[in-house]
Parts: C-alpha cells; sequence; structure tokens
C-alpha cells in the first residue's frame, strides 16, 4: 500500500468508526418553539418532569451551563447585546444587582410569582422571579465531636476558639460561591469594618482554605464520605441531608445562626430570539411540579409557598427561619472589594 | 517547486490552518483583550509588585515541572526507542494513561499523597501529566536515528556517556527542545491543579486571569494578564526556537527495525531508571483502580446517572461522546498539523522569518489561557452566520486548536530531519511534487503522523479546560462527567466517579491500541 493510500484509508476508517462523529448527528433541527435556557453548572431536573413538560407544551428546551453563578451573570452582561440564550437562570442575590444594572433582563411576571416568589423580589418591574433559596451555613460533624467528648461549635465565635483550633476548613472567597456566601455572612455577623478581625483570628486558628467545595466537603470534612481529618466546614443546610447514617439519623448538622441565605433568580433576557415560548418556560420553574422536585435535584428550598420538603430534610435539614443576608445593592458596590481584601489577608 | 501552479499550492495549503487560527482563536483572543483595554486599570495591574510574583512564580513552576518531566521522560523515551524488551508496547501505551486523567482526580489524588501540598506538589503533579509528552515526542525522533554514528563513536573509544552527549544527544535535541517546550506551556497554563494544590497561596497567571474574568469580572485586569501571558509564552518560544535553529538537520533517518536491540551492559541502569518511573506514574493510577473496586455500585451506577439525577445522559452516554467528538477534533486537527507541518517544512528554504512566525502562531493556543478562548467565543462568535456559541461542534473545534500545535511538534522534526538530496533525487527521476512528497516525506513520517493523531486523540479525550467551559451538559464528555460527579455529595457519586475514572483510562488505551495497529506495516520503510 502506498503512503497516499494508507492516509485515506485511515481517515475513512476513522469517519466511519461506527458513527463516531458528532457531526450530522444528535443535534436536533431548532423549530419555531426552540428556547435556550442559560443556566449554571448546578442546574439538574427531574427527567421525567422535563420531558413531560417539552412535550405538553411543545417546546423544545435547549440547556446551556456557564460555569458558577458568577461566571454566569458575567457571560450574560458580556453578551447582553447579542445573547446566548432566551431565558437564564442561577442568577443569585450575591450578582442580581450587576446583571440588573446593566439591563440583562427584561420585564415580565410570571402568573405564580404571587404564590411565594414575590417574597424574594428584587426590582419593582419584574425583572427577575425567585425560583429557589439556598442557605450556606458551617456543618459540624456531631459524631466526631461526640467521639473526642468534645461539645460541637454553635456559632461564628467558636472557630477562633483555641479550643477548635485547627478543625475548620473553608472554600476560598474568590474562587466558590459558597465562600464568598460564607464571607458575606461574616459580613452581615461583624460589620464592613469587623469582618477582617474575626478572619485574623480564623487563620490564626489555623482555619484550611480550600480552592472550592468538592476539596473542602468531600476531602478535608470529617462528616462527608472522605471522612476527613476536619470536623468543621462550610456547606449548605441542606447538606446534612445527603449524610443520613444506617440507623436513620444525620451524621452532620448544620448551624443554623451562621447561615447565609442566596436566592436564585429566573428572567427573559433583553433581546430573546424567543421570549413568548421563554415566558412559559418560566412559569413551568415556578410551578408546583417544578418546585417539588428542587430540593431533591438541586439541594436548595423551593421559593413557592406550600410545597412539601422531602422526608429526609424535615429532619436533618428544615429551611433556617432567620439566615443572614445583606442588601443587594451594598453586596455589588463591595463584593470585589471584599473578596480582594480578604485574599490578601489569607495569603499575608 | 517547477512552476507556478506548483508554487501556489503552499500558499494555499497555508491558508487552512491560517483561517482557522483566525476565526477560532486570533478573532477571539484580540476582542475579548481589546474590550478590557478599553477600561481603566490596565496599567495598575502590569505594574504592580504583586504581578511581577505571578509571572516569576507561573513561570518558575512551569520550569521546574519541564525539568522534572525531561529528566523522567528521558529514560522511558530510550527505552521506546532502543530496546526491544518484552511489555515495551505495554509501556508506549500505559504512559499516555495520566494524559486524560482529569486535574480534578489528580489533584485529589496529590492531595491524599502530599497533604500539605504546596509547591512541590503542583510541580509534582504538572510532571505527572507530561511525561509521556516528553517520551514519545523523544522516543519517536530516536527510534529514526541511525545507531551507526554512535557505534562508529564507541569504537574509537568514546564512552558510553560521551557517545550520548556527543553523538545522540545533537540528533534528538530537536525533540527534546519540541517536547520541552510543549510541557512548558502544558504547565505554565495548568489550572485546576495550581487551583486544587496551590489553595488561596500559590497563584498564576492562569488561575488570576480565570478569576478575574470569571468571577471579579474584572476584564481590564484579565486582559492585562493575558497580554502578559501571550508575551512571556513568545519569549520562550523563541528561546525554544532558537535552541531548535541551531540544532535541526538532515539525519538519516532509520527504521524502528535496524535500531531498537537488547540493552547491553550499562544501558540496563537507563531501564531500571525507566522502569522506576513507570511505577511513579502508575501509583497514582492504581490507586485509583483501587478505590473504583472497593464497591461494584460505582460500576452497577455507570449506566445510570448519579444520585438524584447528578449527570443529564448516563456515564456511557458520555463515554460515547468523548469518543466522538476526540475523533472529530482529531481529524481536524491532523488536516490542520499536518497541512501546516508541510507548509512549514518547505517554508523552511528561503522564507525562515515567515516560517518561524507561522510555528509560533500555531504553538500560542498552548499558551494562552482557555478562558480567554472562551470569553472571546462569546462576544465574536455569535456574528457568524450560524451562532456556534452553544453549539456542540465547539468542543472539538476547541479541542484540535489545542491538540494541532502537538500534531506540528510531533511531525514537523521529522519532515525536517528528511535529507533533501533525497527529494532532489526523486525529482531528477522524474517525480513530480506530489510524488515526491507521497514517496519521500510522507513514507519517511508515516510513523510519526499515526503517533501524533494517537497523541493527538488521547490530549482530546482528556481535555478538560476549554472543553468544560463548552460542553452543553446534555452532552458531557467523560472528564466532564466526572468532574460533575465528584462537585456533587453523595457516596454513590464520588464511587461513580471513580469507576468512570477507570472507563476512562480503558477508553484511552484501547484507542491508543487501535491508532497504533491501524497500520501494521508501521517501521517499515
Amino acid at each position: 500500500m502506498t503512503g497516499t493510500a494508507r492516509l485515506a484509508a485511515l481517515g475513512l476508517a476513522a469517519m466511519t468508526l461506527a458513527g463516531c462523529s458528532l457531526v450530522g448527528g444528535g443535534e436536533q433541527a431548532p423549530t419555531n418553539h426552540t428556547v435556550t435556557l442559560v443556566t449554571h453548572d448546578s442546574w439538574a431536573v427531574d427527567k421525567a418532569l422535563w420531558a413531560d413538560f417539552q412535550k405538553s407544551s411543545g417546546i423544545t428546551v435547549k440547556v446551556s451551563t456557564n460555569g458558577d453563578a458568577g461566571a454566569l451573570t458575567n457571560k450574560l452582561v458580556l453578551t447582553k447585546a447579542n445573547p446566548i440564550g432566551d431565558l437564564a437562570y442561577g442568577v443569585d442575590s450575591t450578582f442580581a444587582s450587576r446583571a440588573l444594572k446593566e439591563g440583562v433582563f427584561a420585564p415580565y411576571t410570571s402568573p405564580d410569582a404571587s404564590k411565594g416568589p414575590q417574597r424574594y423580589q428584587l426590582d419593582d418591574s419584574h425583572r427577575l422571579t425567585a425560583i429557589d433559596v439556598g442557605d450556606v451555613c458551617l456543618n459540624v460533624d456531631t459524631g466526631w465531636y461526640a467521639q473526642h467528648n468534645l461539645p460541637a461549635p454553635t456559632g461564628y465565635s467558636d472557630l477562633v476558639d483555641p479550643k477548635y483550633k485547627g478543625q475548620t476548613v473553608v472554600e476560598d472567597p474568590s474562587t466558590s460561591s459558597p465562600g464568598l456566601a460564607f464571607l458575606l455572612g461574616t459580613v452581615k455577623q461583624f460589620g464592613a469594618d469587623g469582618w477582617p478581625a474575626f478572619w485574623t483570628k480564623l487563620k490564626a486558628n489555623d482555619v484550611k482554605v480550600d480552592a472550592g467545595w468538592d476539596e473542602a466537603y468531600t476531602q478535608d470534612f470529617s462528616g462527608s464520605s472522605g471522612k476527613g481529618p476536619r470536623p468543621v466546614v462550610v456547606s449548605y443546610a441542606s447538606s446534612p441531608a445527603d449524610e443520613i447514617g444506617s440507623d436513620g439519623k444525620p451524621r452532620t448538622k448544620a448551624l443554623l445562626s451562621t447561615c447565609y441565605r442566596q436566592v436564585e433568580y429566573s428572567g427573559v433576557l433583553a433581546g430573546a430570539k424567543n421570549p413568548d415560548d421563554a415566558k412559559k418556560v418560566l412559569d413551568f420553574l415556578v410551578s408546583q411540579k417544578f418546585q417539588e422536585q428542587v430540593p431533591a435535584s438541586m439541594y436548595v428550598y423551593p421559593s413557592r409557598e406550600g410545597v412539601a420538603l422531602p422526608d429526609a430534610w424535615k429532619t436533618a435539614a428544615p429551611l433556617p427561619d432567620a439566615p443572614a443576608q445583606l442588601p443587594a445593592d451594598q453586596v455589588d458596590a463591595n463584593r470585589e472589594k471584599w473578596v480582594q481584601q480578604c485574599r490578601t489577608l489569607l495569603q499575608g | 517547486m517547477p512552476n507556478a501552479a506548483a508554487r501556489l499550492v503552499l500558499p494555499l495549503l497555508a491558508l487552512v490552518p491560517v483561517g482557522f487560527l483566525g476565526l477560532f482563536f486570533v478573532w477571539p483572543v484580540v476582542s475579548i483583550v481589546g474590550i478590557g483595554l478599553g477600561g481603566s486599570g490596565v496599567l495598575d495591574v502590569l505594574t504592580s509588585a504583586d504581578t511581577g510574583r505571578l509571572v516569576a512564580f507561573t513561570l518558575g513552576q512551569a520550569a521546574a515541572a519541564t525539568l522534572v518531566a525531561v529528566l523522567m521522560g528521558m529514560p522511558l523515551a530510550f527505552v521506546l526507542a532502543r530496546c526491544k524488551l518484552p511489555g515495551v508496547g505495554l509501556v508506549r501505551t500505559l504512559i499516555l494513561v495520566p494524559f486524560v486523567l482529569p486535574t480534578v482526580v489528580v489533584g485529589l489524588a496529590f492531595r491524599a499523597l502530599l497533604p500539605d501540598g504546596g509547591v512541590l506538589s503542583i510541580v509534582l503533579a504538572n510532571a505527572f501529566f507530561n511525561v509521556a509528552v516528553v517520551a514519545r515526542t523523544v522516543g519517536g525522533l530516536w527510534a529514526h536515528t541511525d545507531r551507526r554514528a554512535e557505534e562508529a563513536a564507541r569504537s574509537l573509544g568514546a564512552s558510553r556517556w560521551r557517545a550520548f552527549t556527543s553523538v545522540v544527544l545533537p540528533a534528538i535535541a530537536p525533540a527534546v527542545g519540541s517536547a520541552a517546550a510543549v510541557v512548558f506551556l502544558f504547565c505554565a497554563t495548568s489550572f485546576g491543579v495550581v487551583l486544587m494544590l496551590g489553595g488561596a497561596r500559590y497563584r498564576t497567571l492562569e488561575t488570576e486571569i480565570y478569576l478575574r474574568t470569571v468571577d471579579l469580572f474584572d476584564l481590564p485586569g484579565a486582559a492585562a494578564l493575558s497580554i502578559l501571558q501571550v508575551v512571556a509564552v513568545i519569549a520562550v518560544l523563541l528561546v525554544g526556537a532558537a535552541a531548535r535553529r541551531r540544532r535541526e538537520t538532515a539525519l538519516k533517518l532509520r527504521g524502528r527495525f535496524e535500531t531498537a536491540r537488547r540493552p547491553t551492559g550499562g544501558e540496563w541502569i537507563v531501564v531500571g531508571a525507566a522502569a522506576v518511573v513507570v511505577i511513579a506514574l502508575l501509583v497514582p493510577i492504581i490507586g485509583l483502580i483501587t478505590k473504583s473496586l472497593t464497591t461494584m455500585d460505582g460500576w452497577r451506577a455507570l449506566a445510570g446517572t448519579g444520585a438524584d439525577g447528578t449527570l443529564e445522559v448516563s456515564a456511557w452516554q458520555a463515554a460515547s461522546n468523548s469518543v466522538k467528538a476526540a475523533t472529530d477534533a482529531t481529524i481536524l486537527a491532523m488536516l490542520l498539523g499536518v497541512t501546516a507541518a508541510v507548509v512549514l517544512s518547505q517554508l523552511r528554504r528561503g522564507r525562515a522569518v515567515l516560517g518561524e512566525t507561522l510555528d509560533l502562531a500555531l504553538m500560542l493556543p498552548l499558551g494562552v489561557s482557555a478562558v480567554t478562548v472562551g470569553f472571546g467565543y462569546l462576544v465574536t462568535l455569535g456574528d457568524l452566520p450560524f451562532d456556534l456559541r452553544t453549539s456542540p461542534l465547539l468542543v472539538p473545534f476547541a479541542q484540535a486548536l489545542v491538540i494541532a500545535p502537538l500534531i506540528v511538534r510531533t511531525v514537523l522534526p521529522v519532515l525536517r530531519a528528511v535529507d533533501e538530496r533525497l527529494r532532489q533525487a526523486a525529482g531528477t527521476l522524474g517525480a513530480g511534487p506530489l510524488r515526491v512528497w507521497r514517496e519521500v516525506d510522507l513514507a519517511l513520517a508515516w510513523r510519526s503522523l499515526i503517533a501524533a493523531a494517537g497523541f493527538g486523540y488521547v490530549v482530546a479525550l482528556g481535555e478538560f479546560g476549554a472543553t468544560s467551559f463548552l460542553a452543553r451538559p446534555d452532552a458531557p464528555t467523560l472528564p466532564v462527567a466526572i468532574a460533575r460527579l465528584i462537585s456533587r455529595p453523595g457516596e454513590l457519586n464520588n464511587e461513580m466517579a471513580y469507576a468512570a475514572c477507570v472507563v476512562l483510562m480503558l477508553v484511552t488505551v484501547l484507542a491508543v491500541v487501535l491508532i497504533e495497529r491501524l497500520t501494521p506495516a508501521v517501521g517499515e520503510f
């Protein structure tokens, strides 16, 4: 066989390898009823429910994920002149004011918005509709403390107590969204001037700062499957629901006095190609059926009132009733400054 | 080339890689950097002492990791090229496995191995990923170099070491330089490893650009750092190119059959060193396999979508997506890389400056942050007639951008080493340019072409940075699916992630074996 023939044969073989190509396969032709939903990486939905909705409504929803809530917001702002989709979900209360200020969203009031979501409303023109709330709280491994005959920490102040030295792991606020929420919680607790002093003491008490939730929770935290060395971690109010032992009791618990609330919103994008169908998808996101599966698929709490939580959540992860929250415009004005300040403090 | 029509062929060929590079790399990067430069604060970032430390640490850790990778890769290259030993073929394939492992998995493995982390673990992890680049690139050329010159030196009384440094090393230096440049770029832009092992303490240009672009939305700062990154990368590439230019000469290329034999005497020491390297590479891999086998739940779960529907498709479907995207990317990158290599090898006679510029431009995608390119896509590709921004095809396009330079780097040294007199002889005997290329260049470079395709395929399979940025949730590749499984709570997701890692390794090994077996005549010239 000559070289050229071999090259041709190779190319042919590669092309025909059981249709081993994305070209021509998979992608359906877009219909007039296609909505592109732009969301963050944590997006998840009950597959049967999602398929049912698309079938009954006749709308095909293409989902595009775009990093965490911050990355999502920034991408929306960057592409506002030529939006990458029709509907966005996942811009949270930490980043919402940036998106609103930049005019990313168009006004729309969903008929069901009055059934709970309006409690978290941010602007009078109804550009964003609350879909779910998630609280970031300190989680402690209760079993670890029982074993070591120590009372488990109960709030922020215990973290800087020498008794609990080297027991806490948190996420870097500059690279992790729970990390950022935890930082904002300490700002709320200790004030815009007082939080650096708390973090300095935290550092002196040998806190471990990981880049992301993965390493902190699954590798360094003692209460997860990774069985790491540290019994205190920054995670979610809902996390204990996933750590239920064989006796049916949760192995970990969230410290409800340290919770910081994040609300996640959805909105129709200004300049969307298919705003009418996008509105119908948004209506579905606040519908009873979608809201019921929000805890199981995304580990967050429904924004709609009167939606029952899964059984495991009722005992292990009730919705914190008095979480901290900072006003959106204050967060927007100071977010970068606080994050930079915190990084400098942790590095120094 | 003899006539006017043939003279046109080269520029037309050059259009293929240049056009692709322009559309999918230069335009997006220039646009996003341009937006940043329009803002304020660019100068502040460029002149701050913090930035200086950032550049120094970035280049320092990359240089250290490159050195480690070269030191570890050379004994392996020797074994792959020169030794006729049982199991060499297996080693050739196995050493590629680290390359495809998702950074998040390797990061977790190194964190478990060296809990205190720090610079050492960053350097070792980056080297771990890249030993195969050195071993295979250098081994590829080494296998084709004539053994007789070395033997002549030995019979004239040179010691083994002397024969190596004065005969062998100059011959394989272009490949060492090539490999080192590629490894350096990979290490300088490595993202996940630095983020995970460096924590809040160690930052590089790459992690800082990501942070400023994605989290802080400080586009001016990101633009300033991107420019620094490009300048640093070009500077390093120029140094590498200068070193290569001095070294690259026509070699008497030989088939592997003539050059491989059973090691003798002191060569066994090198073989021993290679064995140690292989074992070191295998430790994290065996750890993963063991972990995946502690329970079969993860394996059974691969057919599903994880706890609470973590994935939108099953892990098997993700594996199939990986294979498809990698196939597309490899075909595209071969097209780009081989045309580029042909153009570059021809340009060398006469238009050296143009050749060097194109060569450099082709390497740049390896040295520029994936997030810069990704955000660049957002602001540019929407203006094309087909909005590719949410298309699944963007994944193989971006992967091709990453692997085309690797293909150029593997094929070009061989094409350049082709003795010009062979071409002239063929021409004198009446062969047209195409025939000359086929009978001389292609015949000699065939083996390295296949090796390049295999290697490119593996890189595409494991590519995470750009892919995770562009892959849609309904069409994740296996590394993207693994990262998602690890990022969600639940023991099942973790077990499934480890099982999926083993699947990824198996797919890799299978793909390499298949590609390299496509040509039973490999090595026969």
